[in-house]
């Protein structure tokens, strides 16, 4: 039997010295929601546990520049709260809701989400059409990335050995902009999304869509930006046409796999259901916000 | 290999432990501490059956290790009742039968006084999404939800 | 949620009122039961114990060439490995009542693997350490080597010539001549009456439907966990949850090759077990590590070990065949129940062919049931075992019959409703009423006539359940200051202890408060039955009863003592004993009686024994509303009505937490629960996360209404109500998504892809 170590660092400075003297066989610990069941099922056999959750700049959630940055290690349920939040971006808030149920949230991390690299993961469709970017440290210093550049694919991620997600931003929001999440699951809590829609936009004063994006879940090996589906609304009035539009990019992007969760055949035409679902309800947010 | 020693409050008492690595909260709570209350039925975070409140914050004890628990307050179903007087949400629960076996019962009445601190006047449709990680497999669900919200009543004073 | 209590006129009884019975006291054990003080099979601890693990199987099926244990024995920390040489063989035989026959043969091996491994997670060796960390070390150090083997795991290809054969040298039982050819079908059995030929000749409609059902699991929530100690003299001791502690002693014993007597078992609060904890998985080997190592050990099975290696209830494919006049009198019915039993035989199919059709009175009735093993684990019981899953092929295509000749669906059933004199098709006549009532129920019911929406539909079906009696033991004991203990070996489940201490306060005529129930160990209250076939209330209260019966008697001769009568002179009455004759006499009370105990003759108390004949059935009739979202095909349960036969309800508040908790098991076996299996026998989804029971904010409120026809067989007229609630529920959500969306679902879970294909293949409502 060999021990498993754990630290807990103060600093992100700590966090990476750590990492890198461990030769690939630590992993970041934050919720430990998903690490906690990989271990158990022997799946993940780590030598150490880093600890991050008492690093202040991982934790903390702050208005920056206009916009929203948020540790990556702070808690689901903090974010959730976080009602400044919550009122700027209630798609964004949704997605996080729908992770497990309250006593999950407790302890699980958006960073985690983002970083345990599944590919139905509630809340990087709606990061990535709410065009956030994450803060990253490791032995090569700090960069920046787009969310949708992080995933790679089941488990998979683009961090080099070593590197943490540090925090999200969150841009600044132009007036009348909405952005809703939908997911499909089976029962209505505490299922992983079979299919999940995250759609963002903004409008002009005459109600036109100028700006979109348009995010799937659980279609593909990894969180898609679909810009055929956000294509589909910019320059309209987010009508029906352009509603049935987007449902046929949605579709038409999807590459996803049959599984236990859902049918090849389902997770398409479901994935175009949810995203005329969730632009409507994005639309919506937006004219309220105007 | 040394273990982890640990300190803790548990229901408002100072508690020591020793623990590896891989031990969850719950495992330390059962088996080191012998608070027996907090249940195992899944061990993957989809039961509640283990629900304690992690300095005040509801959670999964199954999703926790012993070894982050150092310094918080651990607040398990032992220490719902005041002395000899049960929380209105344990008395509730009696009167309205909301219990057949029972063995989900202490993690459900954890996450419903986590929700009442919350949000004294819940909705029956809040308390079913907030009790939607407790499962329960004898009652249906009908008892459990009238009793927190009888309870609820009762603690608001009506 | 609303209530209703429906007293048909005919109640044939001329009671006294009653003050207890039919109320809801607050249960005997509530209070540890809410402070986590009350202590379940995982709860147990004893100095100097070991942990337990188990080796599973990581193939569905495999012949096991050899097992090393030598590098698990020689880790630091292990005292003990098992493998099934540690078992002594077993007699092949079929024993007991042919509906729930057991052979031990197959037992020892469900428990241990011997010459192969019949599914994943079937345990192989066991090891018990110093802690649960090296227990589970040791286990990755023994050395298996197999020669894995074809699998087999649906049942309609397990039936197949040439499938991959469980046991090269069973020959199916129950036809004659024996087949010459080795297969999986374990059984044949058929029930046959009328001339079915002529019936079908008769019919002017018929409808015949083929359907799928997938296994399900009971889904308890508290794991299968036990603590065993045995000493040097050969006895042991047995900390387990169970659904019946003597049955847990006696397969012990039997497995372990000891005597009954040198095995006591220790009823351990129990977490959920719908019949899943009527047999046994961990408790031998916790005896046999015990044994072997000297020390107390305690197992306790993890989730996963729960879904790959215990009972789930059978999956099936069935075909139903039902024949009708114009006037809706049925004429004929035929049926073919094809069930997987799992690893072993055994499945639930002969309840299946007995209860389907049970409902009504047909003239002409065949049915026919297989019995087929397959690379799975081994069915066990689940909520009126096999009844639902025949109940959702029958009244799917009662439901389309009644279409057919454009009847009400409830009227259809009351139509041909059984009654006291039917006939069934395994031979006896009905001896109870129940059926039509519950029909009756439901037609009066307001939701019947509520308007629906957009996409919404409403389902009906009906069910019958056998509700079992059988042997059971009480005692009941007087206190010095006239309090009552009531003592019974029947595992409390669900409540039991509360409407044990409700029927013997009635009977004595005392408060509930003054009575304590509680469940006693094996060597401390004669033999009883487990706690299962809703047979607890009706035949463990038939004990109590008559416990208390003769405690009165006693009490009488008691009064008759200080009173210098004749016993004949005294009689009870509300708690009291009661001079007869002229002149003024203050009645003596329980508690004076009892204070004065000593003087007249000792302590007061009284034993029975019963084995219960007489039990009634239950019948249920359930209405279902559904809202279909026909983008996704996501079923929305909108409302859900059971009206059940309880004969009477002794504790009404967990009466009704039955027919709740058997409505939304069954919402859950209709929607979404199923085994996935990938193509090398693997389940995959072994986890509540993935294995999808319903959650609170899946449901509606769960409405109930109590019909209460008494069985004038018990005391107060009980009948079991646990049980049949759940057997209409998965055709009333059928029925209710044809009548939204105008597809017939044939397949369980109709989970939403099911739904969404059925839309698209719909011709449009």
């Amino acid at each position: 039997m060999s021990e498993i170590l754990y630290e807990a660092p103060k600093t992100l400075e700590a966090a990476v010295a750590l990492l890198a003297g461990a030769g690939g066989q630590a992993r970041v610990l934050a919720g430990g929601t998903d690490l906690l069941i990989q271990m158990r099922a022997g799946r993940v056999v780590p030598g150490l546990l880093v600890d991050i959750k008492g690093i202040v700049e991982m934790t903390t959630i702050v208005a920056e520049n206009g916009g929203f940055r948020f540790g990556a290690a702070a808690s689901c349920m903090e974010l959730v709260e976080h009602q400044a939040f919550a009122r700027e971006w209630p798609g964004v808030t949704d997605a996080v809701k729908l992770i497990g149920s309250v006593q999950v949230k407790g302890r699980a991390t958006v960073g985690g989400n983002l970083c345990n690299a599944s590919p139905a993961a509630d809340s990087v469709p709606a990061l990535i059409a709410a065009g956030a970017v994450a803060r990253i440290v490791g032995p090569g210093g700090t960069r920046e990335a787009r969310v949708e550049d992080i995933p790679a694919g089941p488990g998979r991620t683009t961090l080099a050995d070593g590197e943490i997600v540090v925090s999200l931003f969150l841009p600044p929001r132009p007036a009348r902009s909405g952005d809703a999440y939908l997911r499909f699951t089976p029962r209505t809590e505490m299922d992983i999304a079979v299919v999940g829609a995250g759609v963002n936009l903004t409008l002009d004063e005459t109600g036109v869509c100028t700006h979109a994006r348009v995010s799937l879940g659980a279609v593909a090996e990894r969180a898609l930006l679909v810009p055929e589906a956000a294509a589909a609304l910019i320059g309209s009035k987010v009508d029906e046409g352009a509603l049935g539009r987007l449902a046929a990019a949605a579709s038409a992007a999807c590459r996803p796999i049959a599984d236990k969760r859902g049918t090849r055949e389902f997770r398409v035409e479901v994935a175009g259901v949810l995203a005329r679902r969730a632009a409507g309800i994005a639309l919506d947010r937006a004219r309220r916000k105007g | 290999m040394a273990k982890h020693h640990v300190s803790a409050t548990l229901n408002g008492n100072d508690v020591e432990f020793l623990c590896e690595t891989q031990q969850t909260l719950l495992e330390v709570l059962r088996d080191e501490l012998h608070h027996t209350g907090t249940k195992e039925g899944c061990g993957t975070g989809d039961c509640g059956a283990c629900s304690v409140t992690l300095d005040g914050r509801l959670v999964c004890s199954c999703l926790v290790l012993g070894v982050e628990a150092r310094g918080k307050s651990i607040q398990t179903i032992e220490g719902m009742a005041e002395g000899t007087s049960l929380h209105p949400l344990q008395r509730k629960f009696l009167e309205h039968a909301a219990l057949q076996c029972g063995v989900c019962t202490p993690g459900i009445l954890i996450a419903a006084r986590s929700l009442l601190e919350r949000n004294p006047d819940p909705s029956e449709e809040e308390v079913r999404f907030w009790l939607a990680g407790n499962l329960c497999r004898c009652t249906g669900y009908n008892k459990i939800i009238e009793a927190v919200l009888d309870a609820a009543r009762e603690m608001r004073g009506g | 949620m609303d209530t209703k209590v429906i007293k048909p006129e005919a109640e044939g009884r001329g009671d006294r009122t009653l003050k207890i019975v039919g109320t809801s006291p607050v249960r005997p054990d509530g209070v540890p039961k809410v402070t986590g003080l009350a202590r379940y099979g995982a709860d147990y601890a004893l100095p100097g114990m070991l942990w337990g693990a188990i080796l599973r199987s990581p193939h569905a099926h495999a012949r096991i060439r050899s097992i090393d244990s030598s590098k698990a024995s020689a880790l630091p920390g292990v005292k003990a490995v098992i493998t099934s040489a540690d078992f002594p063989e077993q007699k092949y035989e079929f024993v007991g009542p042919e509906r729930v026959a057991i052979n031990f043969w197959h037992m020892t091996r469900n428990v241990m693997a011997r010459e192969k491994v019949l599914y994943e997670g079937h345990a192989l060796a066991a090891v018990a350490a110093t802690s649960k960390i090296i227990a589970e070390a040791a286990l990755r150090l023994i050395e298996v080597d197999y020669e894995v083997l074809p699998h087999v795991i649906d049942v309609d290809e397990a039936m197949q010539p040439g499938a991959p054969l469980l046991f090269e040298d069973m020959i199916t039982r129950g036809i004659d001549p024996p087949p010459n050819e080795a297969s999986n079908i374990a059984k044949r059995i058929e029930f046959s009456i009328g001339d079915l030929d002529a019936g079908f000749a008769a019919a002017d409609e018929i409808v015949e439907m083929n359907f799928k059902t997938a296994p399900v699991h009971q889904g308890y929530i508290e794991p299968h966990a036990c603590l065993a100690r045995f000493d040097n003299k050969g006895q042991g001791e047995i900390w387990a949850a169970s659904q019946g502690h003597f049955v847990v002693r006696a397969f012990t014993a039997r497995l372990l090759d000891m005597n009954i007597g040198d095995v006591l078992v220790h009823p351990a609060e129990i977490g959920g077990g719908f019949g899943g904890k009527t047999v046994i998985y961990v408790e031998p080997l916790a005896a046999a590590l015990s044994r072997k190592s000297g020390h107390p050990v305690k197992i306790m099975m993890s989730r996963e070990d729960v879904f790959k290696a215990t009972g789930p209830t059978s999956g099936a494919s069935m075909t139903v065949r039902i024949g009708v006049k114009r006037d809706g009198k049925l004429v004929a019915a035929d049926g073919v129940f094809k069930f997987q039993a799992g690893a072993f035989p055994g499945s639930p199919v002969m309840n299946a062919t007995m209860c389907g059709f049970a409902p009504y009175n047909i003239p002409n009735v065949r049915s026919v049931g297989y019995d087929v093993v397959c690379n799975r684990p081994k069915s066990a019981a689940y909520r009126a075992p096999g009844s639902p899953i025949s109940a959702y092929a029958v009244e799917s295509v009662m439901d389309a019959v009644a279409a057919k000749i454009g009847m009400d669906p409830l009227q259809f059933r009351l139509v041909n409703a059984c009654r006291t004199g039917t006939p069934t098709v395994w031979g006896p006549k009905h001896a109870h009423d129940g059926c039509a009532e519950t029909l009756k129920a439901l037609l009066a019911h307001p939701a019947y006539a509520a308007p629906l929406g957009r996409n919404q539909g409403r389902g009906v079906a009906s069910g019958f359940w056998f509700n079992n009696g059988g042997e059971s033991s009480a005692t009941v004991h007087v206190n010095e200051d006239g309090t009552v203990v009531v003592a019974t070996g029947s595992m409390d489940i669900g409540g039991s202890r509360a409407s044990m201490a409700i029927m013997a306060a009635e009977t004595l005529g005392i408060e509930y408060e003054d009575v304590r129930a509680i469940v006693a160990d094996t060597a401390s209250i004669g033999y009883t039955h487990v706690t299962g076939g809703s047979r607890v209330t009706y035949a463990t209260g038939i004990a109590v009863v008559e416990a208390c019966r003769k405690v009165i008697t006693e009490l009488c001769a008691r009064a008759a003592m200080i009173w210098s009568v004749e016993k004949d002179q005294v009689s009870w009455e509300d708690g009291s004993a009661r001079r007869a004759g002229a002149g003024k006499h203050e009645p003596l009370s329980l508690k004076a009686i009892a204070a004065k105990r000593a003087l007249t003759g000792g302590p007061i108390g009284a034993e029975a024994s019963v084995n219960a004949g007489g039990a009634a059935p239950g019948f249920a009739s359930e209405l279902c509303d559904v809202e279909v979202d026909t983008e996704t095909g996501s079923v929305k349960i909108l409302r859900f009505v059971v009206a059940q036969d309880v004969g009477r309800a002794i504790h009404r508040s967990y009466v009704e937490g039955q027919m709740e908790g058997g409505a939304v098991q069954g919402i859950g076996w209709a929607l979404n629960e199923a085994y996935v299996y990938d193509d090398a026998g693997h389940l995959l989804n072994a986890g509540f996360l993935d294995y999808r029971i319903p959650v609170a904010s899946d449901l509606p409120m769960i409405e109930t209404v109590l019909v209460e026809v008494p069985n004038p067989n018990h005391p107060f007229g009980a009948k079991g109500a646990g049980e049949v609630n759940i057997v209409p529920v998965m055709a009333a959500v059928a029925n209710a998504i044809n009548n939204a969306i105008g597809r017939r679902m044939t397949e369980l879970p109709m989970s939403p892809p099911k739904v969404l294909a059925a839309i698209h293949t719909a011709p449009g409502k």
